[in-house]
């Protein structure tokens, strides 16, 4: 069995800030790490190799630094990396992405494709289900669990207040959500193993089937105008106690803060 | 500070750093405070692989090198100075000691489950009567037919109790000094070996210190490591590479201190301005950080040396010389800034202050480091 993961590197957004006055990112100096819904992607195919055995191909697509988010997913147990790298493809919205993707994608022999969700630094959720329709086969997004069962794949499909239990036969696209899963370390070996012994493979422009209008910014529709922060606020910690024990902890929290 | 290292060691330290960060620190505390050895996050190190990192992949272990190892026990210092005690001496000195000399065999049915995180490691040399001074051994091993029959007491042996596999050393010729000195491997369960009661320490207080008990104790002839009478060069050559890991111990624990001592001042107000605007918490956080990236030079050079296989001996005691002593003034500093804060344990500076002695004392005091680096300098 075969599993394409698609794993995007992004800017660590807990570290990023947005100029007041352009109201772009501020990347410099920023951390790029591997994008956490991605993340899940590869440690449920790992799961997958581990429990039946499978090749896990990961692949990304970004400029020629995405290479060391192709030796963390085979430092973690990831068989092979490619990366689609090439100027012609910069710039690209989620259409061009997508588009260029599902082309690399039918380079490969696979069963099942896996996504993640979305990027944290743009937020779309269009990615995976588009490559899938560039690919014509079937996606279930929102995976909260998965399982294979014979030729067929079993999502869990999570929403805000319920849950759908679906089934597809492969091949097929899942995208998957952080809570699929918590993604293993990386080992010490893995690392060493990932830059010294293994290759990520580079495909540029011309190793790519795909049509030049559906490419980097000339094949992208979408047009950023303009990106505002918004006020950011800590996020709040929900005690359901009742009001003795919720007094209790709200003591003991003002106590630890010196402000009791 | 710009190593110019390369991407998989970079990596590493991420990997490294993460793992304390998420795994090791929540639970620095409680290690402390209830003098617990901490069976979960060993459990946890073993699977990924952190105890074998610099041994080679044919023996099981990480195929990586001494300067990953640094860097792993750096990050864990950071956060835990018990957890980063741990492995090294699992490493550096159990390990490694199997690691240089032991034969085939022994590295087959030692080593690799060491490197392996199947089993745990200690070193023993101390005994009451004999800590820098090493010829004063009382520990003895007599032949006799196809054993060696150990009988003695070690001292504040790390990992003792929790440990699988120990590498002591003990006296095969009284009469010869260090000459007479002769290293062996033995495994807990062992009839004849057992624990005494673990010490109350200072700092690093989760870590397992206790003595080695030796009664009649009889392990077959093979378990000899290296040749009789061989012992104390074993020792020695071991203790040097064992200097670099308590160096990475040194420099993680001031950089530790110093990191949450960066937060405190700015946080912290008095005269109604953050301590940090002050001219003399300035001074002093510069003077910190120039020592600590000078310490940082000194144990990442020893641990390059020793992986491009040039003598390191030298180089291991000023590192660890240095580093121990920045660990030390860096920490006491830190307390200082926190003020009363810095006192209580909350804020963590106290634990960090208490584990930074250690690192002056174990693995060779500062005192026998100095001797190491002027004996180089005066043959």
């Amino acid at each position: 069995m075969n599993i394409i993961v698609c794993i995007k590197q992004v800017p660590d957004t807990k570290e990023v800030r947005i100029d007041p006055v352009k109201g772009t990112l501020i990347r410099q100096g920023v951390p790029s790490i591997m994008n956490p819904d991605d993340k899940a992607a590869l440690e449920a195919a790992l799961r997958i190799k581990d429990g039946m055995g499978a090749k896990v191909i990961a692949l990304s697509m970004g400029p020629l630094q995405a290479d060391a988010v192709l030796r963390e997913a085979m430092a973690m147990g990831a068989d092979e990396g490619i990366l689609v790298s090439d100027p012609q493809f910069g710039g690209a919205d989620t259409w061009a992405t997508s588009a260029t993707l599902a082309a690399a994608i039918t380079k490969l022999e696979y069963d099942l494709v896996l996504a993640g969700r979305q990027a944290i630094d743009g937020d779309t959720a269009q990615v995976g289900p588009e490559i899938a329709e560039h690919l014509g086969i079937p996606h279930i997004s929102y995976a909260k669990e998965l399982r294979i069962e014979g030729d067929e794949v079993i999502v869990k499909r999570q929403f805000e207040d319920r849950y759908q239990l679906l089934s597809a036969k492969m091949p097929v696209l899942v995208t998957a959500l952080s809570e699929l899963n918590q993604p293993r370390y990386m080992t010490p070996r893995g690392i060493f193993e990932a830059y010294r012994e293994k290759q990520v493979t580079h495909w540029q422009r011309n190793d790519i089937p795909v049509e030049s209008e559906n490419i980097g910014l000339k094949g992208s529709p979408t047009r950023v105008i303009e990106t505002n922060p918004k006020v950011m606020k800590a996020p709040g910690t929900k005690i359901e106690e009742d009001v003795e024990k919720s007094v209790q902890y709200l003591i003991e929290k003002l106590k630890e803060k010196y402000i009791l | 500070m710009d190593m110019n290292f390369s991407k998989e060691h970079l990596m590493a330290r991420q990997l490294f750093h993460d793992f304390a960060v998420n795994e090791v620190e929540p639970w620095a505390e409680q290690t402390d405070e209830e003098h617990r050895f901490p069976k979960e996050i060993v459990g946890k190190m073993q699977e990924l692989g952190f105890m074998g990192v610099p041994f080679p992949k044919e023996i099981g272990g990480q195929g990586c090198d001494t300067l990953a190892y640094v860097l792993l026990v750096e990050e864990l210092a950071k956060v835990c100075a018990t957890t980063a005690v741990i492995v090294s001496a699992h490493t550096s000195l159990a390990a490694d000691a199997i690691a240089q000399f032991g034969n085939e065999t022994q590295k087959e049915q030692f080593l690799r489950p060491l490197a392996e995180g199947k089993k745990l490691g200690s070193f023993a040399l101390t005994e009451a009567e004999a800590g820098t001074d090493a010829s004063g051994l009382n520990t003895k091993a007599v032949r006799d037919g196809d054993s060696w029959v150990i009988n003695g007491t070690k001292v504040f042996i790390t990992n003792a109790g929790q440990a699988d596999i120990y590498v002591i050393f003990a006296m095969t010729d009284k009469t010869a000094g260090t000459r007479g000195i002769s290293a062996f491997i033995i495994e807990k369960g062992t009839p004849g070996f057992s624990f005494g009661l673990p010490e109350k320490k200072m700092g690093i207080r989760g870590s397992s210190t206790c003595e080695l008990i030796f009664e009649d104790c009889r392990i077959p002839l093979e378990n000899l490591l290296g040749r009789e009478g061989k012992g104390f060069g074993i020792a020695m050559a071991t203790l040097d590479g064992g200097r670099i890991g308590i160096a990475a111990q040194a420099l993680g624990i001031a950089e530790g201190a110093f990191e949450k001592t960066i937060t405190y001042v700015k946080e912290r107000k008095q005269f109604k301005t953050p301590i940090a605007k002050f001219q003399n918490t300035q001074f002093v956080l510069a003077q910190m950080k120039t020592e600590i990236e000078a310490a940082r030079f000194l144990v990442y050079d020893a641990a390059l040396k020793k992986d491009s296989g040039k003598p390191y001996s030298v180089e291991a005691a000023m590192a660890k010389l240095k580093c121990s002593q920045v660990a030390s003034d860096v920490t006491r500093e830190c307390v200082q800034l926190h003020g009363g804060y810095g006192y209580i344990q909350a804020f963590q500076v106290e634990r960090m202050m208490r584990d930074a002695k250690i690192t002056e004392i174990y693995e060779g005091t500062s005192e026998v480091m100095k001797m190491v680096i002027s004996g180089s300098l005066l043959r």
